[in-house]
């Protein structure tokens, strides 16, 4: 059989995503992240007199720590699977990335289980995240002074 | 208000997102990175912090809020001490984010067992 020839063969067979319908549940998902973010920063804000940096940080430990629960739980990876952008985009898909890595290599033990694939999923985020702001950094005190 | 608009925000974000990824065979790690470059780039150009403005919570919950963190730690950095504050204040503001989820997700591996 021809590549091509098995290539059609594979696309006919490879079941069909609703794309459409992906998309609106990732919207619906990641807007309910925000706003469920929203409220919780509100509370803050009100019911302990935070000021509004200060609880975007607690927010942000809040997110990490109910996804990483989640994850441990093993409810996260299920939800993932079902709400795709909706939950890997806000900070819970990096949580998620860093728990399941620390739990899954766990098995291989300490140092080159967990130690060396902490950070397998989410090193991506952090070394591309440092190399685009720094050298943007360059360049914003370059034109900016 | 702010409610809804925190809702649109991060809901644009994850729809565009989840686009990308339908269309292309661009993986969720591809992705998060990809937004975490667009962020910072957006922060360059001054835009992150009006969104932020604009969606609050729905703009910091992101993922691309961590390169904006990221840019504007240098950035405050090089104010600060210098050139060598582009390196040494990076992290600074994204140390939060970072060490929690190290600290979070170490103590429960300790504690729970991988599921499946």
């Amino acid at each position: 059989m021809r590549k091509d020839e098995y290539q059609k063969l594979v696309s006919e067979y490879t079941p069909k995503e609703n794309k459409w319908k992906n998309a609106v549940i990732a919207f619906l998902v990641g807007g309910l992240v925000g706003l469920t973010g929203q409220v919780i920063v509100t509370i803050l804000q009100n019911s302990f007199g935070m000021e509004v940096m200060e609880s975007y940080s607690w927010l942000c430990v809040i997110i990490i720590f109910l996804a990483s629960l989640a994850t441990a739980l093993g409810f996260f990876d299920n939800w993932v699977s079902k709400c795709k952008a909706g939950l890997f985009l806000p900070t819970t898909g990096f949580a998620h990335s860093v728990t399941s890595a620390a739990l899954d290599y766990r098995k291989d033990g300490f140092i080159t289980g967990l130690g060396s694939s902490f950070f397998k999923l989410a090193g991506s985020v952090i070394l591309y995240g440092i190399i685009s702001a720094f050298f943007l950094g360059i360049l914003g005190v370059i034109i900016y002074g | 208000m702010i409610f809804l608009k925190a809702f649109l925000v991060t809901g644009l974000f994850c729809f565009i997102a989840q686009v990308i990824m339908d269309n292309t065979k661009l993986t969720p790690g591809h992705i998060t990175s990809l937004f975490v470059v667009f962020g910072a780039v957006l922060s360059f150009f001054g835009l992150y912090s009006k969104l932020i403005e604009f969606g609050g919570a729905g703009a910091t919950v992101l993922i691309s809020n961590f390169g904006h963190m990221l840019y504007m730690g240098a950035i405050e950095g090089f104010h600060e001490v210098g050139v060598l504050g582009l390196a040494s204040g990076l992290l600074v503001k994204s140390s939060l984010a970072i060490v929690s989820a190290v600290v979070i997700a170490f103590v429960l591996a300790l504690i729970f067992k991988p599921k499946n």
